[in-house]
């Protein structure tokens, strides 16, 4: 097994020069010389140089599969906080029912979960989704968390590893949405088995036999 | 407001119905607690208190004041709570609505109703003189169950709260000093360092204080009753019971809130729980006020 | 003000043993609240901080936002119980111009200009007051937004320099000594108090506030050891973050 450490970079910190490299991601420039902008992992991808955040809310890019819940419907589209710094609009021609004017209501409410992908996302930062696609549904069961966008590549794991491990254990039905929502879905007992399975993998500050300690765990609530 | 998605109501509902709570408890168990005292300098004294995430510090203030006429030798206290932006997305600046009134005005009588301040002992000259006790309870991350969050802090920082003696004019400091004498009050002689970092004798009077009442929430959602809810739980919640119980036993303080309803039975069995968690709370807090 | 406390001694020691260009002892923790975006606890001598950061969300009220950038909402609050004589809870004009001077401060650094229409609440809370307390606040606000994942050029910091144990004789003031980071009596008995924050990548001045009196060669000392106590804390308060996340980042196995 091995164990390596990747750097943690801050806003302001140096990277490098513009004429080394392009400034990607997470990155600014600044008088030729690039810069982090945010708190983050670093990320060296010639010719870019990137930072991947740890912390903060999502930024939404087109075509992410995201879960989303109503806020608010109004008479000719919904609106759905989608863990984004503003809500996203769910117009009615991006729905896979007919929904006549004002009645909206009938098909998604305050409180709903969707999900949903990122249709748009236009220069004044507003957001448009979608539920036109395969795979994209009102979530009728289960239950959602919430992680920060640090800990999902970890709730994955390594080609799946740690995922797999939750899937095969509880028998649920468990999708990572990009915006760092979690659904979970199968029988009540075995949801709750994963959802306390997640909060130690989120929990737990090293890696190291993480695996196996999930395991562990999951093989005692079984 | 922050979106609450009904699955999720309906997962919790769910799996209560399995006898399970979200964060693998059972309905009678309570989150871990953590009594910090003495973390403030500037006050008399002080208290942060963690039940789960949700945290609470207190502080006291003393000054000398006039007494309410009709009380004229007894010691006064006024206790205020601040939901405060910083603890919660959903709290607000500004002047103490309704919740956070309530929430004082809970922790408040929980106190002065029980006489845990022996107020006569407050009195330096009646009709005159008698010192003011400000509580004063700042919700710093909130994650459920304020109401025994901050009467737990309220409660450890009067337990460490130092009486400011020093700040007396000398003809009062020696009179109060002969007062509480007589009541038998003796001062406790104590190391503490100054400003040079020298280390210094001081005699100290802490604030007369009787055993105290613990109060302890739950809360019913579909017919399952749960102790110390979290914040998920108290989302769902349709009804609130808060239960403040002595040593001895008895029930000296109650409090329901939200638009549900409780039956007898469920107030009796809430109260029966109260007990047993009030005394596991009371020994945690005289441990952790040295007692 | 003139009082009989000697602030300093004859071999440049402080009333609490510090040098002049001394800072008090700074202590920084990010990441602290479950429920905030981004947080911070710090002390600084006897002061104590938590900062509480949400957002960038839109603002509400809707008349409040500006189309083009996001606002900072920084919020300075003292504790009742952070002071000597108890505070009435609430805001006061002192602490409205803190909160002021600090959310203009911020905006300089937040990199507004990506989030039209939002607000980010910056929440400063003084649990325990002992001098410097705007520094202190300015200080844990930068690590917690830096903590909240927002966006910036830099991470602020703030620091004071002032003037103690000056002779004041006829009006005219004469003698005293530039010294780093004012402790209580030197604030409270001090002839001069010299606030500032800066982004310590460029060190451009974001934040300066003086009261007192400073000669223009006083001026220049006090602030050369400002700025320097400003990137001695900025050390820390990277350091905070650091520490945080280093076991986040482990990769998985």
């Amino acid at each position: 097994m091995t164990k390596s450490t990747r750097e943690i970079v801050i806003p302001s910190q140096y990277l490098g020069e513009t004429s080394e490299f392009k400034a990607g991601r997470g990155t600014l420039i600044d008088h030729g010389k690039i810069y982090a902008k945010i708190l983050g992992v670093l990320n060296k991808h010639p010719p870019y140089v990137n930072v991947v955040p740890l912390k903060g809310r999502y930024d939404p890019v087109e075509g992410d599969t995201i879960i989303g819940f109503v806020e608010q419907a109004m008479s000719s589209s919904w609106l759905a906080d989608i863990n984004a710094p503003y809500p996203a609009l769910l117009h009615v021609s991006e729905v896979p029912w007919r929904v006549d004017f004002g009645e909206t209501e009938k098909y998604l409410n305050t409180g709903d979960t969707i999900m949903a992908k990122i249709l748009s996302v236009d220069v004044e930062r507003k957001l448009n989704i979608t539920l036109k696609d395969r795979n994209l549904y009102k979530i009728q069961g289960g239950h959602i968390i919430t992680v920060g966008p640090s800990k999902v590549p970890r709730i994955i794991g390594k080609k799946g590893s740690m995922i797999n491990l939750l899937k095969k254990y509880t028998r649920c039905r468990i999708f990572v949405g990009k915006n760092g929502r979690i659904w979970i879905d199968g029988e009540d007992l075995q949801v709750s088995n994963a959802v306390q399975a997640i909060r130690l993998i989120e929990r737990e500050s090293i890696s190291y036999g993480l695996t196996d300690k999930v395991e562990e765990l999951l093989k005692s609530l079984s | 407001m922050t979106i609450s998605p009904t699955i999720k109501k309906n997962y919790l509902q769910k799996l209560a119905e399995q006898n399970k709570r979200s964060d693998g408890r059972k309905f009678s168990d309570y989150r871990p607690v953590s009594i910090e005292p003495g973390v403030i300098s500037k006050a008399e004294g002080s208290a942060r208190v963690k039940i789960g995430n949700t945290q609470v510090v207190a502080g006291i203030k003393m000054v000398m004041g006039e007494p309410y006429p009709d009380t004229p030798d007894a010691g006064v206290m006024t206790t205020a709570a601040e939901l405060i932006p910083l603890a919660s997305p959903d709290f607000e600046a500004g002047p103490p609505r309704g919740n956070a009134i309530e929430l004082a005005r809970v922790v408040d009588r929980g106190i002065r109703e029980s006489n845990v301040i022996d107020f006569e002992k407050l009195c330096l000259e009646p009709g005159e003189k008698i010192w003011v006790v400000f509580i004063d309870i700042h919700i710093i991350d909130y994650d459920g169950n304020l109401f025994d969050a901050a009467s737990l802090a309220a409660l450890a920082a009067l337990y460490g709260a130092r009486m400011p003696i020093e700040r007396l004019e000398e003809e009062d400091r020696n009179a109060y000093i002969k007062k509480l004498d007589d009541f038998g009050i003796k001062p406790v002689e104590e190391t503490v360092k100054n400003k040079a970092g020298d280390e210094e004798k001081v005699m100290s009077y802490y604030i007369p204080m009787r055993e105290p009442p613990i109060s302890c929430t739950s809360v019913k959602f579909n017919d399952v009753v749960v102790v110390d809810p979290s914040l998920d739980e108290e989302e769902i919640a349709e009804a609130r019971l808060t239960v403040s119980t002595d040593s001895n036993g008895s029930i000296r303080a109650m409090q329901k809130g939200l638009n549900g309803s409780f039956t007898l039975e469920e107030i009796k069995k809430i109260i029966k729980d109260s007990l047993v968690t009030g005394d596991a709370l009371r020994k945690q807090l005289n441990e952790s006020a040295g007692r | 003000m003139k009082s009989d406390i000697e602030l300093i001694d004859a071999n440049g020691k402080r009333l609490d043993g510090r040098t002049n260009d001394q800072l008090r002892d700074v202590k920084i923790e990010a990441g602290v609240l479950h429920r905030a975006d981004g947080s911070c606890y710090l002390e600084w001598g006897g002061n104590k901080v938590v900062v509480a950061v949400y957002g960038p969300r839109e603002a509400i009220p809707r008349h409040t936002q500006d189309p083009l950038r996001a606002i900072v909402n920084a919020r300075y609050n003292m504790a009742a119980f952070s002071v000597d004589d108890r505070k009435r809870p609430g805001p006061d004009r002192r602490s409205r111009e803190i909160s002021k001077v600090i959310s203009e401060a911020l905006e300089k650094v937040v990199l507004i200009d990506l989030y039209p229409r939002a607000a980010i609440d910056v929440n400063i809370e003084i649990l325990d007051a002992e001098a410097g307390t705007r520094c202190a606040g300015l200080t844990a606000a930068g690590v917690a937004l830096a903590d909240a994942g927002i966006p910036m050029k830099d991470i602020p910091v703030g620091c004071a320099a002032g003037k103690i144990g000056a002779e004041t004789k006829d009006g005219k003031v004469s003698g005293g000594h530039v010294v780093l980071d004012l402790g209580k009596e030197e604030d409270n008995f001090g002839d001069a108090d010299l606030p500032i924050a800066i982004s310590p990548r460029t060190d451009e001045i974001l934040l300066l506030q003086m009261d007192g009196h400073l000669t223009v060669e006083e001026f220049n000392k006090a602030m050369e050891l400002a700025m320097k106590g400003c990137h001695d804390v900025s050390k820390l308060q990277k350091d905070a973050l650091i520490n945080k996340y280093a076991a986040d980042v482990e990769e998985v196995e």
